[in-house]
């Protein structure tokens, strides 16, 4: 679905991206996991075109799109949940959701429903301004808002970070559904190596931009050197 | 009472303008946090072509028209041609730079058109009201004033609340990378709200000057007006800048009233300090703190 080649992205002198190169298949799950610092969210700027890269490429259904528009990205069928949940605290919940669809001339009122009926936290609320809601709503509403979208790929940026593992494990049992059911291809990135390696159908390990490991989850979860050396567990 | 009446009237007919003005300020500073000091300047220019149109025989709806489509035009121009190329430095640069752009075009309209005062007519009579045998201060033009105002606000507000295009221009306002992100058009959103500043702008100024004198630089007062009404209400919210205006031109006309009219200013700049001590934010801001 998702095919990145030799990707070099370089913030001044620094590269934040070394020579990246991963497939992210439609029906997978593909997790990069790595310390602070690695690269994780840089590719997902790149790829999602925030971020031009200096060299490499971005292809997705075969068609190059490393340098396409940002605002082209959702037509083409990528989703990208950025980090800190990319709420419009300004704007109602309503509002956020219908920012995803909004794209689609085909978008109906039953597929917002759908959301609520899959988060039933923001419904009750869905006129309130999106500032009320919690670190976890927060995150589902990111993800719902998302999914509106609807997306071939989606980008998924740190979606643990400051939750409690009881929403986290709620949130990857949703995205993992989602995958099973609708083939949906899913770039997690994340430092909660564990949770996402239990989820995950491929890890690939990124250390100071260069990709160090590229394996099957279960396996990578398996490898104590590589977990003590870069994944902190 | 019926001099406090008259008073009242005359400050919600001057608060009207100022909400008018102060809106504009607030369109273009939520979504690019710049603050347009040559608002008035564009405001200025397109009475000038609506007076043209005037005295030349042409009805005041065509010279409304007029004035309001090249404001939303300069307003659009302004913002891709001058503003976009700074506007990725530090905000103060634009800010300066729309600063310049006032001296600038209040430079070129007092080439164009001369800088001296013209009259520009009342579209609407200058009779006051008699209600039950109280003579009342509301000329027709003050009603008029009123009326634009009120239907102006009320369009812009149903724009952003309840179309597709309005959650478009706040989604780019208050969460530009999102809304990039999921297909909205940022660059073109901030073009429209600019021009739709310009828009609102240049009928500000055309209800401040029908009826009244005008040059090159009556602007000026409004704009400090304005700007302060603004800042009252918070300076990213419509209600915000309405509730500023209508204090403000009611201050005004009470001060003048009863105390002096050369303390209004002052009284401006108390109720602004009084605020802002009180409500650092402004009367209604509805931006939240943002994590950085």
């Amino acid at each position: 679905m998702l095919e990145i080649r030799n990707l070099v992205t370089a913030y001044g002198a620094v590269l934040a991206l070394d020579d990246v190169s991963m497939d992210v298949p439609a029906g997978r799950i593909t997790a990069v996991l790595g310390a602070n610092g690695a690269g994780k969210t840089t590719l997902l700027r790149t790829v999602s075109g925030l971020v031009r890269p200096k060299a490499g490429t971005v292809q997705l259904e075969g068609k190059d799109i490393t340098n396409a528009q940002v605002e082209d990205m959702v037509h083409r069928g990528m989703a990208h949940v950025p980090e800190g949940r990319g709420v419009i605290a300004e704007l109602t919940i309503e509002e956020n959701l219908r920012l995803g669809s909004l794209w689609r001339k085909d978008a109906k009122q039953e597929e917002i429903e759908e959301v609520y009926r899959t988060f039933p936290a923001l419904e009750s609320r869905r006129r309130l301004s999106a500032h009320t809601l919690s670190g976890g709503e927060r995150q589902m509403l990111v993800v719902g808002r998302a999914l509106l979208a609807k997306p071939k790929v989606l980008l998924l940026d740190e979606p643990s970070l400051g939750l409690a593992p009881r929403i986290v494990a709620q949130i990857f049992a949703i995205v993992r559904d989602l995958v099973d059911r609708t083939g949906l291809a899913v770039l997690l990135v994340e430092q909660n190596a564990k949770s996402a390696l239990s989820i995950a159908d491929t890890g690939v390990v990124l250390n100071l931009g260069k990709v160090v490991a590229t394996d099957d989850a279960r396996a990578l979860a398996a490898d104590e050197g590589l977990r003590h050396a870069f994944l902190g567990f | 009472m019926t001099r406090l009446l008259n008073l009242l009237l005359n400050g919600v007919t001057l608060g009207a303008v100022y909400a008018a003005f102060a809106l504009c300020l607030v369109l273009i500073f939520r979504a690019t946090r710049i603050i347009n000091f040559a608002q008035g300047a564009q405001a200025m220019f397109t009475t000038y072509l609506a007076y043209q149109l005037v005295s030349n025989g042409q009805p005041y709806v065509v010279a409304l028209v007029v004035a309001l489509v090249s404001g939303f035009l300069l307003g659009a121009f302004v913002e891709r041609v001058i503003v976009r190329p700074v506007e990725s430095g530090p905000e103060i640069n634009a800010v300066i730079v729309t600063l310049g752009l006032f001296v600038a075009i209040e430079a070129l309209a007092a080439i164009l058109f001369g800088n001296q005062f013209q009259s520009f007519p009342a579209p609407f009579g200058v009779d006051g009201l008699r209600v039950g045998g109280v003579d009342l201060a509301l000329t027709g033009n003050d009603r008029y004033r009123i009326v634009a105002v009120l239907v102006a606000a009320g369009l812009l507000l149903a724009l952003f609340r309840f179309t597709n295009l309005g959650l478009r221009l706040r989604a780019a306002a208050f969460g530009q990378e999102v809304a990039r992100l999921l297909g909205v058009r940022v660059g073109r959103m901030l073009t429209l709200g600019w021009a739709l500043a310009g828009l609102f702008g240049s009928l500000a100024g055309l209800l401040i000057a029908g009826g009244s004198l005008f040059s090159p630089s009556y602007m000026q007062g409004v704009v400090v007006f304005g700007f302060t009404a603004a800042v009252l209400g918070g300076l990213d919210s419509f209600g915000g800048a309405v509730v500023g205006g209508l204090v403000l031109g009611l201050t005004q006309s009470l001060v003048a009233g009863y105390v002096a009219s050369s303390l209004v200013t002052m009284a401006a700049l108390a109720i602004l300090i009084l605020v802002l001590l009180l409500r650092p934010g402004g009367l209604f801001s509805s931006s939240v703190a943002r994590r950085v």
